[in-house]
């Protein structure tokens, strides 16, 4: 995937396309070895983002795009998880051939991540100026008091109201946007180029939802950031990606700039998703859905892992995956017939 | 808070009343004291009446309390059989088994809370699987088995500690007796630990911390551990009182003359100013360590607040 084509947002993407991608996952394989068996929960995922630029992973729970994210991050759980295969290229570094500490120093200080539930994810029994402060204490080895005035400062930023008195106040004392707020703003504490949002907005109200999402969508413009937003929400994502991933069985199915994928999409799977958001327009009419339900990881099917779900499944489907072909600049599909599907689309 | 504490406070009153009365029932109407003073023969039936009438004795049960509580309100504890004022027996046996107890749960902190963290890290390894058979032994074996061991293995075999306890009671000597005091208490801060341990590693918050690229001894005592001794904490709090109560055994064994010796010779003698004396402190010393760990709960954990 190359991006030829500059995207017509007004996101500096322009300027993001001569460099280098700040982030180059390449053909990653991550294992969960459990009792049942193996679950190949990412499948040779392969996905890069820019300095600015907004990659949105898409995928139903269990489709491997959170475990890439993990992955990518260094908080796999292993065991059960274990890393198989694959790059990691951050800033012209393969992570995965760095030491744990020299690991360590990049997670937090260079890469970020949010994660879904705030509630849980903020330790209870620590006051958010503690655990906002620690970035700095750690990383940058800066006196208590002054991690605490940084606390304060990073609080206003992210525009939480009565930041002085609250930054003593623990996770629970705060609403639920708020407390999203104070992860994100944990994630900007030392203004790092990469951030990974995992669900950033699952467990909000929808109305705090828009909030969170726009406070999120202009700090990474503020700061030219490179954002990952996994998210099983189109909503969410049309706003404010510049490309889209879609995965399914730990596989990218699809990728594409964001507007093509939505007016023409090129895989059945990413058909099926559109067309199972709501439309006022067709009120009255029972909504799509996919049939079926997504593989269990230990026992994907043979061929393409979607073809028992799939409207326009063919022989060769069930027995021969589909290669990721080049559909057009800048996008790709995994299915053998993507030229119906695009067309079918329009 | 402070209400809080003044409410604690006021609700031990009740099962303080409840839990002394109980013990004043046991030990006066199941035996007679009287004929007990004069051991192996029989008392005058005019001396045990007259003795029956200068100690009260003769008043129905619950006269017989309620005066017993009043002069202990008034710091008088009574007399022993001896002559011997019982609170005397208490000034010379309470900092003698209070200094035991600290022992024990300072070994069962620092030994117990290691361990676990240890084995609730590596849980299902060769570490846990060890440490988990080993509480088990523990745990099965009575102390009186494991403190005359202990006492052969160590005190006299080969030398490493005094296998009884000076007068005196200096601290190195109390290590042995320590040990066997806290061990049981050992094994289950260690399980419960482990337990804690285990389950708290795979929180969320643990992953957020491990994300913001906190080294892991940072990761692991300031944000894994604190969580996980909160339970830790209940149960070494509520085990001070059992501890400095049960040490009947240990001090017997080591000839350490604390609370644990005064209520055996106590119980033994039918010595009952003694033992009711002693156990209504023990009675106060639980209730408070209770309380203790009640309010330790809300600091370490910000989510408890006290209306």
């Amino acid at each position: 995937m190359t991006h030829q084509e500059a995207a017509p947002e007004p996101t500096g993407t322009a300027a993001a396309v001569a460099e280098p991608p700040l982030l180059d996952v390449r053909d990653l394989r991550v294992e969960f070895r459990t009792r049942d068996g193996v679950a190949k929960a990412v499948n040779g995922v392969s996905y890069h983002v820019a300095r600015g630029q907004t990659l949105a992973v898409l995928g139903e729970s269990g489709s491997g795009k959170s475990v890439t994210a993990q992955a990518v991050m260094g908080i796999l759980d292993s065991p059960p998880g274990f890393l198989t295969g694959g790059e990691i290229v951050f800033q012209g570094r393969d992570l995965l051939t760095l030491r744990r500490e020299e690991r360590r120093r990049i997670r937090g200080a260079k890469m970020a991540m949010i994660f879904q539930d705030a509630l849980s994810s903020l330790n209870p029994v620590l006051s958010v100026g503690a655990q906002l402060g620690e970035m700095f204490q750690v990383h940058e080895g800066v006196s208590r008091k002054e991690a605490r005035a940084r606390a304060v400062e990073l609080m206003e930023r992210v525009k939480i109201p009565a930041a002085r008195e609250r930054v003593g106040d623990y996770p629970h004392q705060f609403s639920g946007g708020m407390r999203q707020r104070i992860m994100i703003a944990m994630a900007l504490a030392l203004g790092p180029d990469l951030i990974i949002a995992d669900e950033p907005t699952t467990a909000l109200d929808v109305t705090v939802q828009a909030q969170v999402m726009d406070l999120l969508a202009e700090l990474q413009r503020e700061l030219t950031m490179g954002l990952i937003l996994i998210t099983h929400d189109l909503g969410v994502v049309a706003d404010v990606a510049d490309t889209i991933a879609v995965m399914y069985a730990g596989r990218i199915v699809e990728t594409a700039p964001v507007h093509q994928l939505y007016k023409a999409p090129a895989h059945p799977y990413t058909r099926g998703l559109l067309d199972s958001i709501p439309r006022l327009d067709q009120k009255g009419r029972q909504l799509y859905a996919i049939k079926g339900m997504p593989p269990n990881l230990t026992a994907v099917p043979p061929g393409c892992p979607f073809h028992p779900r799939c409207p326009l499944v063919r022989d060769v489907c069930r027995t021969d995956p589909p290669p990721l072909y080049e559909v057009g600049p800048g996008r790709t599909s995994a299915c053998h017939f993507w030229k119906e599907t695009l067309d079918g689309a329009r | 808070m402070g209400r809080y504490v003044i409410r604690r406070l006021l609700q031990m009153i009740p099962v303080f009343i409840g839990s002394t009365f109980l013990i004043f029932f046991m030990v006066y109407a199941l035996g007679d004291p009287v004929a007990a003073m004069f051991g192996e023969r029989a008392p005058d039936p005019a001396t045990a009446a007259q003795i029956r009438r200068e100690l009260y004795l003769d008043a129905p049960l619950w006269k017989q309390y309620l005066h017993y509580m009043g002069q202990i309100f008034q710091g008088n504890f009574g007399t022993a059989f001896n002559g011997q004022s019982v609170i005397e027996l208490m000034v010379s046996a309470f900092p003698v088994t209070l200094r035991l107890t600290v022992v024990a749960v300072v070994i069962e902190m620092v030994v117990g809370v290691v361990l676990g963290v240890f084995s609730g890290l590596r849980r299902g390894r060769g570490i846990d699987t060890s440490v988990l058979v080993l509480t088990l032994v523990v745990v099965s074996i009575p102390t009186f088995v494991s403190g005359y061991l202990l006492q052969f293995l160590f005190g006299v075999q080969w030398g490493w500690a005094a296998p009884s306890v000076s007068p005196e009671v200096p601290l190195n000597e109390l290590l042995l007796p320590g040990l066997v005091l806290a061990l049981v208490s050992l094994a289950y801060v260690t399980r419960l630990t482990r337990t804690s341990i285990a389950e708290n590693v795979r929180a969320d918050y643990v992953r957020t911390a491990v994300a913001k690229g906190l080294p892991r001894h940072r990761v692991i005592t300031r944000h894994l551990l604190r969580n996980s001794l909160i339970p830790v904490v209940t149960f070494i709090g509520t085990d001070i009182g059992a501890l400095m109560g049960g040490a009947i055994v240990t001090e017997r064994i080591f000839n350490i003359h604390g609370v644990g010796y005064q209520l055996y010779q106590g119980i033994l003698r039918q010595n009952s100013p003694t033992v009711v004396g002693f156990v209504t402190i023990l009675v106060l010393v639980f209730l408070l360590a209770n309380l203790l760990v009640d309010l330790l709960y809300a600091v370490l954990d910000p989510r408890i607040r006290y209306a």
